[in-house]
């Protein structure tokens, strides 16, 4: 026996208030009378008051770094998929990067099999492009994609695929399965021993520049590439002015290409460098202001398609030290929504249904993820996260779900809060508290939530 | 002054209180014991994660002088060598009684870090940070300018003064170079004007805010008349293609941006030539330069002494924990000192 869920005046994608019943998995009735429908069946009812509240499809993230296996001191499988629930999350896209590296399908199963047993969200495992992320032979793509896993999404991410024969081969190469690149864009000649922006900050700092062009040269390659051999591209967090008018440029021609922004670099800026403290260290480096107002811009207008964490955990003794010899990253599921909320809807710029469409709906269809991102309608797959818009909370990174403390948004206010988070009918976060089975050890992992 | 990390942590007041400092503390090394008390029981310690003798020994010296006990900690044969992190080296110091640590190290930010981490109580001074800051070089640059252009007979140090006015001229690889960064920053704050002289490469993308003029052509800003040039080494490496190819050949960087007898020839009377060392004589400086009676350089170094007593005596003796500027001949252990520091003379 299952339990029911009524959400009570609850506004779907932030529209008129209504009731929706999840039941069975599914949503299984929307409108005044769902509760009539509980009523008829067996199962526990529970009814949860969701006034004032909005109600969305589970959120999915498409750059995730969840560590295992290999990294398992800065966090789990199972920690980051609670984490992910924590933020609202029902699927993540888990990088490659990973030791050993996920480039093979046995590496990818694995994975995958931990975040099924772990319970809290679907895992995605993303597949690596090269062998090892050494940009130089093509990993068995086709093998992975194969696979149980069942891969669609390929990235090399924390290195770029540089080479551009390796480049154009791999969006080649991914058509025959409808996969995609997701390319992290990065000319390393141009960024050896990059710290940060190169701009007014890193001269007056003195720490080694980054410059927009290192990642701005590459989109225009690989939107190029893309268009010549009419393949799928996915730009991994877009971080520039440029970056943005390239990616307009390259859709304006047709171009089947797609691009995701990271939820600090539209609140961060490279001033936050000033006090050396490597929490603000992460690739791509925080920018201007400038570049800010951009990629908000860019992802109002549509430019930029998707929202991604590039939720990257990290030790303590990883970023507890000077900024040069610190870790790149940061992490981002438990407040991705937040941000966005603050720099987006709170601002007008978009609405709930445009939180729907970055956050959900467009990660999902470039992840070809088939039953998440679904409209919130009768039948769908109960796949949904209840979000409290006027609730408020201070950051405070040791109280998160992760097992990581390196979030660069520590003692800051953000509105918003995640109130339930369902999978597939089931409440992974109810109360804004994960909700621990003792049957599945993965609910046991990771930090406990006061 | 808690820390000293950046010249611009001082303002144009505590700027010339380290100089007027440094002119008491170097009065006393003329004499011919150059020791004083001040620091008697107090604990230095020089922790050099770069190799530097110049700065260390300068350093060590200062403290000497003032009578501190002086610990040389070295990143080579010691544990930081076999990946001890900074924090634990610091946690080390701290429980040993540091009282200041003077940090040489090859990432900026490393001082500001070891100074706001929480991991010690100890005045941190930053003897040069990456490509960040070099404040204390910085300063006794500003000591020698200040003696040769801002003095006269009867304030041979300049004492009180400022360096309004003066035209200065920096040469050669700013983008590297903290040395450059803090004299932007002092020079400016002491009222001097400031042109950087740089191949286009070796100046920072982000030059545009500094306090500074920007040229790429030395000869023009030769013909200007600056009342001093301060040449910066350059590194042979920085030609080749591993060290990032800035410039084609160390012979065209002599013939654009070297400082020779030609060029030394044309400058006004009164222009002094400085240098931080050490010199590649024969890239950025000829021989005739360095030796010629303008070049200060060896001056330089002996100014280094006093400036760094100054620091250290300000930092552990004066009363910069509570932020207040010391009180008017606040040097009790100099009495002996002819104190001229509330002297301010129009020049």
């Amino acid at each position: 026996m299952t339990t029911q869920y009524l959400l009570k005046d609850v506004a779907p994608l932030g529209g008129e208030p209504t009731d929706v019943l999840v039941a069975g998995g599914l949503v299984a009735a929307v409108g005044a009378g769902a509760g009539d429908a509980a009523e008829n069946a067996p199962d526990d009812l529970h009814v949860i008051d969701a006034t004032g509240m909005v109600l969305l499809p589970g959120l999915v993230d498409l750059h995730t770094h969840l560590r295992e296996p290999g990294r398992e001191d800065a966090e789990t499988v199972a920690s980051g998929t609670r984490a992910a629930a924590a933020g609202g999350f029902t699927a993540v896209h888990a990088m490659a990067n990973t030791t050993p590296t996920q480039d093979t399908a046995g590496v990818v199963e694995q994975v995958w099999r931990l975040g099924r047993e772990a319970g809290w969200v679907d895992v995605h495992p993303v597949g690596a492009v090269s062998v090892g992320l050494a940009g130089e032979h093509l990993a068995e793509l086709a093998a992975m994609a194969d696979s149980a896993a069942r891969v669609r999404v390929f990235s090399d991410d924390g290195k770029c695929v540089h080479d551009p024969v390796l480049m154009r081969r791999a969006l080649e190469y991914t058509k025959a399965f409808d996969g995609v690149v997701a390319q992290h864009a990065q000319e390393p000649r141009l960024t050896e021993g990059a710290q940060m922006h190169e701009g007014v900050v890193s001269a007056e700092i003195g720490l080694a520049g980054w410059p927009a062009v290192a990642e701005e040269a590459i989109i225009a390659r690989d939107v190029l590439l893309a268009e010549h051999v009419g393949a799928r591209l996915h730009v991994c967090h877009l971080s520039t002015a440029g970056s943005v008018e390239l990616v307009r440029w390259a859709k304006s021609r047709g171009i089947d290409v797609t691009a995701e922004v990271t939820p600090h670099h539209l609140v961060l800026t490279d001033e936050e460098a000033r006090g050396y403290d490597p929490v603000f260290k992460v690739n791509p480096p925080l920018r201007t202001q400038a570049d800010v107002d951009a990629v908000r811009a860019g992802l109002a207008d549509g430019t930029i398609d998707i929202v991604a964490t590039d939720h990257a955990p990290h030790t303590r003794e990883d970023k507890d030290c000077e900024w040069a010899a610190a870790a790149f990253g940061m992490t981002g599921l438990e407040t991705a929504l937040s941000v966005v909320q603050q720099t987006m809807v709170d601002t007008g710029r978009m609405t709930w249904a445009d939180v729907a469409r970055v956050l959900s709906e467009n990660p999902a269809r470039i992840g070809r993820v088939a039953d998440q991102g679904r409209p919130l309608a009768v039948g769908e797959p109960a796949n949904l996260v209840l979000v409290d818009p006027a609730a408020r909370r201070v950051v405070v990174p040791e109280q998160q779900a992760t097992a990581a403390a390196n979030s660069p948004l520590r003692g800051r206010e953000l509105p918003g809060r995640v109130v339930a988070t369902f999978l597939r009918g089931r409440a992974t976060v109810l109360d804004g508290v994960p909700q621990d089975d003792p049957a599945r050890p993965g609910f046991a992992a990771g930090r406990v939530t006061p | 002054m808690r820390h000293l990390l950046s010249t611009t942590d001082l303002d144009r007041a505590a700027a010339v209180r380290v100089l007027d400092t440094a002119a008491q503390m170097a009065a006393t090394q003329g004499r011919q014991i150059k020791k004083l008390p001040t620091l008697r029981g107090r604990t230095v310690v020089n922790l050099f994660f770069e190799d530097s003798t110049r700065t260390r020994i300068s350093f060590e010296t200062a403290a000497k002088r003032l009578s501190a006990d002086v610990i040389n900690f070295s990143a080579k044969g010691s544990s930081v060598s076999k990946g001890e992190s900074l924090k634990d080296t610091a946690l080390t110091l701290q429980a040993m009684g540091a009282d200041a640590i003077v940090i040489r190290h090859q990432a900026s930010g490393a001082p500001h870090t070891l100074a706001h981490a929480g991991w010690t109580d100890a005045a941190v001074v930053n003897a040069g940070d990456g490509m960040h800051q070099h404040p204390t070089q910085a300063l006794l640059d500003a000591f020698t300018l200040r003696r040769h252009l801002a003095g006269d007979a009867g304030n041979p140090d300049g004492v009180g003064r400022d360096l309004a006015g003066l035209h200065v001229a920096i040469v050669g690889d700013v983008l590297h170079s903290r040395v450059a960064r803090s004299n932007v920053d002092l020079l400016h704050t002491l009222g001097a004007r400031v042109t950087l002289v740089a191949p286009p490469t070796l100046l920072p993308v982000g030059v545009g805010p500094w306090p500074a003029a920007v040229s790429y052509r030395l000869d023009d800003v030769l013909a200007q008349g600056p009342d001093a040039v301060m040449m910066l080494r350059v590194q042979r490496e920085r030609m080749s293609t591993a060290g990032g190819g800035f410039f084609p050949s160390p012979l065209e960087y002599t013939r654009l941006y070297g400082l020779d007898a030609r060029r030394l020839a044309t400058l006004p009377d009164h222009s002094i030539v400085l240098h931080p060392g050490p010199m590649n004589r024969g890239l950025e400086i000829s021989a005739d330069a360095a030796d010629s009676p303008r070049a200060v350089i060896v001056e330089q170094v002996a100014n280094g002494v006093a400036v760094r007593m100054a620091v250290l005596y300000l930092l552990l003796a004066g009363d910069g924990d509570t932020g207040a500027a010391p009180a008017t001949g606040a040097v009790p252990a100099l009495t002996s000192v002819p104190t001229t520091a509330t002297e301010v003379s129009p020049r």
